[in-house]
């Protein structure tokens, strides 16, 4: 005890949000914005009276729910590179970057949770409202477009958010990549100037700030967005 | 595509040389399955006492389970295996610390492990706690007062026994939860399933395999605990008490 440099934190700052945290910041983001796009995609699929859509929909969704996330950053880590060569027709595996990759898995590992969440939302909306657009003469995408995902996403505001905090949360898991994310940045100048304690405790800190801060407002937004029935 | 598959490679010697690729896997299985057990038993109990003293009427003890459930959830799970890792035993008085880092290697990485994972899982089950004594109605409690019951004895007679049997479903996937969690304790050492599968991978190159064969291991486990959760549930139910639901958390 007592020999702690916390000045170390003070010299490395610039490092660390300026590389790390916009790392993380920018995979969320684009983890949250795909991981929607596909997870309600695979809500709709799996909602579907149509075998075909929804087995595999609903295979996805549970294979990615019962394995752990690093096993799934692992996987399309190696993975990615033959799916590329498979679709471009090369011969040989494509160099993707880590950065690339790590985007990809965290959309696509998202994407089976939002799709629960989008799910919920849909079956939220009585039937009588489809019914209603299709008596209208909308098609299944236009009553889907107009009626029920605006509703569903109002409704699932508030969930689809806190998913997004753990995502951010999750994503300090690139680490076992190597990748400069903000724990990664954090890790490296607390290898490198033997400061583990004070680097380690400041990361935890900053992802308690954030991740707690967003909660408040998550909360806030709850009671400004609930409709009154 | 030019990937040489080789099913063989499960039986062939590891790399420590006395086992076979099947083998480290398995004893990989072994230490996620022992350190989801040590870290759930954690969980529970303080899982439990966290969110019976969130329902009390006593304020402190409400502020007190609720800052703990924010301290642990918004701090990322590897984020905290490191601080048990890395950081406690430097906080530790110094005699304390230098034998904690000099546990023998399992250990090491073993003990940070579960407790950690354990704390980290303890807010997570406090939460369906406090959920599932909420969703009872509160005539319970108030039956209980006017039986004659101490505050002690109406949870532990009426709302804990009921309350534990609305939360069978969210414990369950959180059961599940926590086994896959441990996975994250390979980042501090510890050889679990998916730490064994990327050494044989490291080892082998055979990617694919070791990864298929850690994926195959974790929905076995997995569903043997949903069935075995689902026994469980039904063993223990109340005939004719259907009783509220309460929803299930995310991963």
């Amino acid at each position: 005890m007592g020999d702690f440099d916390f000045g170390v934190i003070e010299r490395s700052l610039g490092y660390l949000f300026k590389e790390g945290m916009t790392f993380t910041l920018t995979l969320t983001a684009l983890a949250a914005v795909g991981g929607i796009f596909f997870g309600t995609l695979l809500a709709m699929m799996r909602l579907s009276s149509y075998k075909w859509l929804s087995l595999p929909a609903t295979g996805y969704v549970n294979l990615m729910r019962s394995i752990p996330l690093l096993l799934v950053i692992f996987w399309f880590y190696f993975l990615v590179p033959y799916i590329g060569a498979w679709l471009i027709g090369a011969a040989r595996p494509i160099k993707v970057g880590a950065f690339a990759s790590s985007v990809i898995t965290f959309m696509m590992f998202e994407a089976a949770y939002y799709s629960e969440i989008m799910r919920a939302g849909i079956q939220s909306i009585s039937r009588g409202q489809v019914w209603a657009g299709y008596a209208l003469g909308l098609n299944y995408w236009q009553s889907m477009k107009e009626i029920v995902l605006p509703q569903a996403f109002r409704n699932m505001l508030p969930i689809l958010l806190t998913q997004t905090i753990i995502l951010f949360q999750d994503t300090s898991l690139v680490y076992v990549l190597s990748i400069t994310d903000f724990l990664g940045a954090a890790s490296k100048i607390a290898q490198r100037d033997g400061r583990l304690v004070e680097m380690y405790i400041f990361a935890a800190i900053v992802y308690f700030i954030v991740s707690f801060g967003l909660s408040l407002l998550v909360k806030q937004l709850q009671k400004k967005i609930a409709i009154i029935r | 595509m030019n990937y040489h598959w080789n099913w063989g490679i499960f039986w062939e010697m590891s790399a420590d040389g006395r086992h076979t690729w099947f083998m480290t896997l398995i004893m990989g299985l072994g230490w996620s399955l022992a350190t989801a057990f040590c870290a759930g038993i954690i969980a529970i109990s303080l899982g439990t006492a966290l969110g019976v003293i969130r329902t009390t009427p006593y304020k402190w003890a409400v502020r007190l389970g609720n800052a703990y459930v924010e301290l642990f959830r918004n701090i990322p799970l590897l984020v905290q295996l490191f601080l048990w890792f890395f950081v406690m035993p430097e906080l530790l008085p110094k005699a304390m610390g230098t034998a904690i880092k000099q546990m023998s290697p399992p250990w090491a990485s073993f003990v940070p492990a579960f407790i950690g994972l354990g704390l980290f899982t303890a807010a997570r089950v406090s939460e369906q706690v406090r959920a599932g004594i909420q969703a009872l109605p509160r005539g319970q409690a108030a039956a209980g007062t006017a039986m004659g019951l101490t505050l002690a004895q109406t949870y532990r007679y009426i709302l804990l026994p009921m309350a534990f049997r609305i939360i069978m479903p969210p414990l369950t996937s959180e059961t599940m939860n926590l086994i896959k969690n441990t996975s994250v304790a390979l980042t501090i050492g510890l050889i679990e399933l998916t730490a064994a599968a990327r050494s044989m991978q490291e080892f082998t190159f055979q990617v694919f395999e070791a990864f298929t064969a850690a994926t195959v291991i974790y929905i076995v486990v997995n569903l043997t605990v949903v069935n075995l959760m689902r026994w469980f549930e039904k063993s223990i139910a109340i005939p004719g008490f259907v009783g509220p639901q309460v929803a299930e958390g995310a991963h």
